[in-house]
């Protein structure tokens, strides 16, 4: 079965939620959308307080090539613009707070296309509309569509992959997006496809999904016989972009390079979904599937939740917190970050919000100790790195050496320390040495 | 930090760590745990085969090695609890599985003793020693005390003899040290009676003279075989290992170069306790794949140089030991290639 080198089984947990069917959740009374919930420049607001927003206004404009707009998921009023706290960034970043009023009106440019026009959108124009409706990376890393689809000057982008892994235990979203709006994904492959000139792509998913393997297989008879879909192994990190390509094309994108380099654009299905919609429908992104999970959840479900909806009131939909509750995650328990408060919007990357105890030592905080030499992070670095040493340079700031061994390649995946007999803090020490490195290189530049 | 942010409505706090949030129950303690009942049968053997003296040995050697190691700690302020953390309790083991039936109780607490206190807490403790400290500990023990370590081969009445063969003048020696002895004189027909079915059959159930923990193939190998499987040890190096030994047997029995057949070879002597247990101790062995086959051919090499031409009848605690000493050197150069760093492969259609 298609696979890349190294990686993990991690118990996988899905059960909780992969029979919950999407349910949509209805708008919170108040949201908080910040301007920056993408990687690159915040967007500008250009709504004051006291506006008047419906579903899907702009309410703040890209700013700069890598950026992307945010719109209103609520309709009512602009109520304050201020620093709110941010599920991804340390400190608290600007954010659009909007009370909810009135009757749920959408705002009167979201409007079908018909057949004829979609037809008609230039690669150009369909750019454009995935950049204007705002549309990120919805897997979690948050990066702008459009520049994804949007390759460098003479670069030949040969292959679409839409990225149905999910190889994150715990997380549902994708799979039971796939099972419910299949053809909607399909759809959304095949514009992405023609922006980048291509007339096929393939839809890679884990084969612990039999289900949306089955359905999207239907469904691509029906959209787009072209897109292929690709069963593969299960194994963590197989939804990695470089683990991917790797599995599927047997291409290796270079060290410190981007999927473009080997002529690859890798989108999550949810993005593709996503991008469906700004098409089709006109509809900016505002709302997306988030799975709340967990075992200190009392229901987990698959909901369809308003971006800027407080972590707070999703945690209420579902039944609320149980009592032992010790860990708040935005994301999976492998990459996800852990949140102190409950305060914390869901933005466009979130794709789950994972509520943990401490009654299973799966989920407890490990003892430290000495590095045991044991090997095993080596044997599941899916990157080729040797974690031990790595994280230990990173430890005692030995920059150059840590560059040398490969620090910048990690790709923070947590296998090596999801391993470890030892509790070492690998990917901690690992991120502390990059941070380092970074520092020393800016600096460096500066002098210059 | 959040001064400035107005209008939040909660006071519930969770838990802030780095990720991942999500861990194998798979700790030093439980390695150690499993590595340390791995490691029982051979007791049981020892028990069985020696007396019960073995016990003794072994229980002082345990009990020496989890006191230094609390001394160690007290001394360099390290948590006092690590010494019970099963890692000084296989040091223990092993140093005891090291010596001959007949040593005196005091030589397993010093071997110990040494082996805790010189050769790991003086390195820094867990995972910073650089040799196994029971086969340091035994190398001690031989420098010193060579007759002692070296003599004494003895067999429960009642169970054959020591050589496995019914051969007077090799009463009290090891199966090994027959092989030594006969290597000038070749005597064909010791060799025919080592290389008997009824001699392979002792060394395999352990029927045979030796050190504590390494007479019986059986009870080594299934332990083993299940650690292997539960991937608590890796298999790469007593394949490596056990497969170089074979190798360099089979040629050198070939060639006539060694009396006996490749499958006494790889069942006599110290090779399945060494392959299986020390070899592939974490600390003092390669942590790349790459590495690991190095170290285990290496360690195979060594051994059959040692049994064919060296001064003593074995080899394999110097092969291990001179191993761990080139291991920071063998890792240094077994890095595993950095995905995109790997020369381009054939790609799919
Ligand atoms: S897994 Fe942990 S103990 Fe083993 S070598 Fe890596 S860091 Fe060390
Ligand atoms: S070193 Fe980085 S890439 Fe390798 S396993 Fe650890 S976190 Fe993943």
């Amino acid at each position: 079965m298609i696979t890349f080198r190294g990686g993990i089984h991690p118990p996988e947990f899905k059960h909780l939620a992969e029979n919950k069917a999407i349910e949509v959740m209805p708008p919170p009374r108040q949201v908080v959308i910040p301007c920056s919930q993408h990687i690159g420049a915040p967007a500008k607001p250009v709504v004051a307080v006291g506006d008047e927003v419906k579903v899907g206004t702009l309410l703040a404009e890209a700013t700069g090539m890598i950026s992307a707009p945010v719109h209103s998921s609520v309709a009512g009023k602009v109520k304050a613009i201020e620093p709110w706290p941010h599920p991804v960034l340390p400190t608290p970043v600007k954010s659009i707070i909007i009370e909810a009023a009135g009757k749920d009106e959408l705002d009167c440019a979201i409007k079908p296309r018909s057949e004829a026009e979609i037809a008609r959108l230039s690669a150009g124009k369909i750019r454009e509309i995935v950049r204007d409706a705002g549309i990120v990376g919805l897997g979690g890393a948050a990066f702008p569509t459009s520049v994804k689809i949007t390759p460098p000057r003479g670069v030949k982008i040969d292959t679409l992959i839409i990225n149905g892994a999910e190889c994150e235990p715990f997380l549902t979203a994708d799979d039971r997006l796939m099972r419910e709006k299949p053809e909607g994904i399909i759809q959304g492959a095949k514009i992405l496809a023609k922006v980048l000139g291509l007339d096929t792509a393939y839809i890679a998913i884990e084969h612990n999904k039999p289900e949306a393997i089955k359905v999207m297989t239907e469904a691509a008879a029906k959209v787009w016989p072209q897109a292929e879909i690709l069963t593969i192994k299960t194994k963590y990190p197989q939804g990695a972009e470089k683990q991917l390509i790797s599995a599927i094309l047997k291409r290796d994108v270079p060290r410190g390079g981007l999927p473009f380099m080997v002529g690859v654009v890798v989108q999550n299905t949810g993005t593709a979904y996503a991008a469906c919609e700004a098409v089709t429908q006109r509809k900016p992104l505002y709302e997306r599937v988030v799975t709340v999970t967990g075992p200190a959840i009392n229901v987990p479900k698959n909901l369809l939740v308003r971006i800027g909806t407080l972590s707070t009131d999703v945690a209420e939909h579902c039944g609320g917190l149980k009592p032992n509750a010790t860990k708040f995650i935005s994301g999976g328990p492998m990459m996800g970050i852990a949140q102190s408060t409950l305060d914390v919007p869901v933005i466009k990357g979130t794709s789950g919000m994972l509520f943990l105890n401490d009654k299973k030592s799966l989920f407890k905080i490990a003892e430290e100790v000495n590095c045991l030499r044991c090997g095993k992070c080596v044997g599941v670095c899916p990157m080729g790195l040797v974690p031990c040493e790595i994280a230990r340079m990173g430890e005692y700031e030995k920059l150059e050496q840590a560059e040398r061994w490969g620090i910048l390649d990690c790709i923070e995946c947590g296998s090596c320390a999801f391993v470890c007999p030892s509790g070492r803090r690998l990917v901690q020490w690992i991120k502390y040495g990059k941070t380092l490195v970074f520092a020393e290189r800016s600096r460096k530049k500066e002098k210059k | 930090m959040n001064s400035e942010v107005k209008n939040t409505r909660n006071t519930r706090k969770f838990i802030v760590s780095p990720s991942p949030h999500f861990k194998a129950p798979f700790s030093v303690r439980k390695v150690m745990f499993v590595v340390t009942i791995a490691l029982l049968p051979a007791l049981g053997g020892a028990i069985y085969f020696f007396g019960l003296r073995s016990l003794w040995l072994v229980l002082i050697a345990v009990a020496t090695a989890i006191g230094a190691e609390f001394l160690m700690n007290l001394a360099f302020k390290r948590p006092l609890d690590s010494c019970l953390d099963g890692s000084a309790i296989i040091t223990g083991m092993l140093l005891a599985y090291n010596l001959p039936p007949t040593a005196p109780l005091w030589m397993a607490a010093v071997g110990s003793a040494f082996a805790i206190i010189i050769v790991k807490a003086m390195f820094g403790g867990l995972g910073h020693n650089f040799m196994n400290p029971a086969l340091a500990g035994r190398a001690f023990l031989m420098a010193s005390w060579p007759g002692k370590m070296t003599s004494g081969w003895i067999l429960r009445e009642g169970l054959g003899t020591t050589s496995g063969i019914n051969v007077d003048a090799f009463s009290g020696a090891t199966p090994l040290g027959v092989v030594q002895k006969i290597k000038g004189i070749g005597d064909v027909a010791v060799a025919e009676a080592l290389n008997s079915p009824e001699t392979l059959k002792a060394l395999f159930f352990g029927r045979v003279g030796g050190v504590l923990g390494e007479t019986s193939v059986l009870l080594l190998l299934i332990p083993a075989v299940i650690l292997i499987v539960m991937r608590v040890i890796d298999w790469r190096i007593p394949a490596a290992y056990i497969g170089t030994v074979f190798l360099g047997a089979l040629l050198a029995w070939v060639f006539k170069g060694t009396p006996v057949t490749p499958w006494f070879h790889l069942m006599s002597g110290g090779l399945m306790l060494g392959a299986l247990f020390m070899a592939t101790d974490y600390s003092t062995t390669p942590v790349t794949p790459a590495g690991q086959w190095i170290f285990g051919i290496g360690c195979g090499i060594l051994t059959i140089l040692i049994r064919l031409w060296g001064g003593y009848p074995e080899g394999v605690s110097y092969s291990i030991l001179l191993m761990n000493v080139a291991t920071p050197l063998i890792d240094k150069y077994t890095r595993p290639k950095i995905l995109g760093q790997r020369k381009k492969r054939k790609e799919r259609k």
